[in-house]
């Protein structure tokens, strides 16, 4: 059984970060909590954002393209009742209301770095649940390989959707080893409040060795398909955006590197810092990728 | 006739007594206020993005704007000869902050990915270029340059700027990551202002 590994207890103050380096290293960096292993790294560096940084600074483009935009424009979408369509290659298939759907999945805090294709970065404490946990509530079923995910459409509070600077609505997908993965998360709050909307209220995605365009906001339906489907931004420029779009500091984007990233609020200096291999989830994720050429599967 | 057509004229005059200075001073208030609010910690969540995004932008409008001189005497009338110098040099010293910030501030002079940034991120390449274009540009600006050089040479120099600004709008163009009508805007009015130079040779 897979319990987080990364909670609260692990957001220490800088002076006791040395203390636990050497209990990592005691333990060999081997399994915390009787989880997966854990990078060493994963923790010296998790010290969340403030509440105003992770909520003030967002990419959400159906509401607008600067990243000022999503909390100034989205505050008049309302997202309760909200209704989520499951479909496709699925038991129970149907419309649900969000709450039916969590039923009695509890929630947990997942604090977890999201690293943006646009190379900066965040920590962010989630509230949320193991995307698995509602996939077999719902019932895979055989034949199922991807799960794709659709984001609302809504012109009468989405400004940006009326202009077609993207596919709308916006499209994301996942391989079915990804999503029942015990990392990838739907998020519903963060800082145990309930998620802000331009942060994707009601619930999102969160898959946190991914391009933070993965993580699909704002939810209205999860379809289990066979084929490899496709997503907004590998439709809007396959040459720059893939499929897996794994955080890997070795295969750059075309028009920006991807070794390094800037860390929001560090300041003026010394806000850069090196990318992580599957954002420094390796240990937990490097294994599903196994034999596949990472420089082709971007 | 009457107003509009003294209009152009009466404003030339008012300026021919009016110092340069001002304009300097005044094409740097953006700038100092750019930075002041980068030293308070008021950019915002991403300052250096901030900061270097706004300089690239008053670079390519300082550039526009004194581009606009030459059409403003031809058409309206208006003299303004006399700040072209200035809104040049304003337009070049926002460039260099705005390059000084990608290399210190942005890539944080992690000098082995600099080069190759350039030479591997088309929209860099192109942007590198227009600011190596600008450089003998900004070193024949001062007052004795056109006697050294010849008058002949040295407006065949300047020419260069038509090109950097054709260069600076593309590239502003390609760094967005969707198509932004703002920067489309921008290279259809660097596009307007030099394709009217080349209107005017070929009319000549
Ligand atoms: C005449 C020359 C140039 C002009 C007019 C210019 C102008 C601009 C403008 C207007 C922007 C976008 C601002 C915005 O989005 O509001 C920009 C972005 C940028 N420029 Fe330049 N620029 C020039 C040269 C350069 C040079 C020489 C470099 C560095 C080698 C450079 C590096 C950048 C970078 C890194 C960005 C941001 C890209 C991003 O955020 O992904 N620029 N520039």
């Amino acid at each position: 059984m897979f319990k987080p590994d990364l909670t609260r207890d692990d957001v220490t103050p800088e002076s006791v970060w040395l203390n636990r380096r050497q209990i990592i290293a005691a333990l060999g960096a081997g399994s915390i909590a009787g989880g997966l292993p854990l990078a060493a790294n994963a923790l010296e560096e998790l010290e969340p954002h403030t509440w105003e940084q992770i909520t003030t600074y967002n990419n959400f483009y159906e509401f607008g393209t600067s990243k000022s935009d999503p909390a100034e424009n989205s505050q008049d979408m309302v997202t309760d009742p909200w209704t989520v369509k499951v479909d496709g290659l699925v038991d129970n298939p149907g419309e649900y209301s969000l709450a039916d759907l969590i039923g009695d999945i509890p929630t947990e805090e997942r604090i977890y770095r999201f690293r943006c294709v646009e190379a900066w970065s965040m920590v962010i404490p989630w509230n949320g649940f193991e995307l698995n946990k509602l996939l077999n509530k719902v019932g895979v079923q055989d034949g199922a390989g991807y799960v794709a995910f659709e984001t609302a459409v809504l012109p009468d509070v989405m400004e940006g959707v009326k202009f077609p600077i993207l596919d709308w609505p916006y499209k994301e997908g996942l391989r079915l080893d990804e999503a029942m993965h015990p990392l990838t998360i739907m998020a519903t709050g963060i800082y145990d409040k309930p998620i802000p909307n331009q942060n994707g209220a009601p619930m999102r995605l969160v898959v946190p060795w991914k391009y933070g365009f993965k993580s699909i906001k704002t939810i209205v339906r999860i379809s289990l398909v066979a084929e490899q489907p496709v997503n907004t931004w590998q439709h809007s420029a396959a040459n720059e955006y893939g499929f897996f779009a794994n955080v890997n500091p070795e295969v750059d984007h075309p028009r920006w590197s991807q070794a390094s990233e800037r860390v929001i609020g560090a300041g003026l200096f010394g806000s850069r810092i090196d990318t992580l291999m599957f954002n420094g989830y390796a240990d937990q994720v490097a294994s599903l990728y196994e034999g596949m050429d990472l420089r082709k599967n971007f | 006739m009457g107003a509009a057509a003294t209009f152009g004229p009466r404003i030339s005059g008012v300026v021919r007594k009016l110092p340069t200075w001002p304009v300097y001073l005044a094409g740097m208030v953006p700038g100092g206020w750019l930075i002041w609010r980068a030293l308070t910690n008021q950019l915002g969540m991403d300052p250096v993005k901030t900061l270097e995004h706004e300089l690239g932008l008053l670079s390519l409008q300082f550039l526009l704007a004194s581009l606009c001189v030459t059409p403003l005497l031809r058409f309206a009338r208006i003299n303004l000869l006399k700040f072209r110098k200035a809104l040049g040099l304003l337009a070049f010293g926002y460039l260099v902050l705005h390059f000084l910030v990608w290399l210190f501030l942005d890539l944080q002079m992690r000098w082995s990915t600099i080069g190759a940034e350039i030479v591997k991120r088309p929209y860099l390449t192109i942007g590198f270029a227009a600011f190596v274009l600008l450089l003998p540009v900004a070193a024949t600006s001062w007052q004795g340059a056109v006697k050294s050089m010849g008058a002949l040479a040295w407006q065949r120099l300047h020419r260069l700027v038509y090109v950097a600004v054709l260069l600076g709008a593309v590239h502003f163009v390609m760094q967005e990551k969707v198509w932004s009508l703002e920067s489309l805007l921008y290279l259809a009015a660097a596009t307007l202002l030099v394709g009217m130079r080349f209107l005017w040779v070929r009319s000549w």
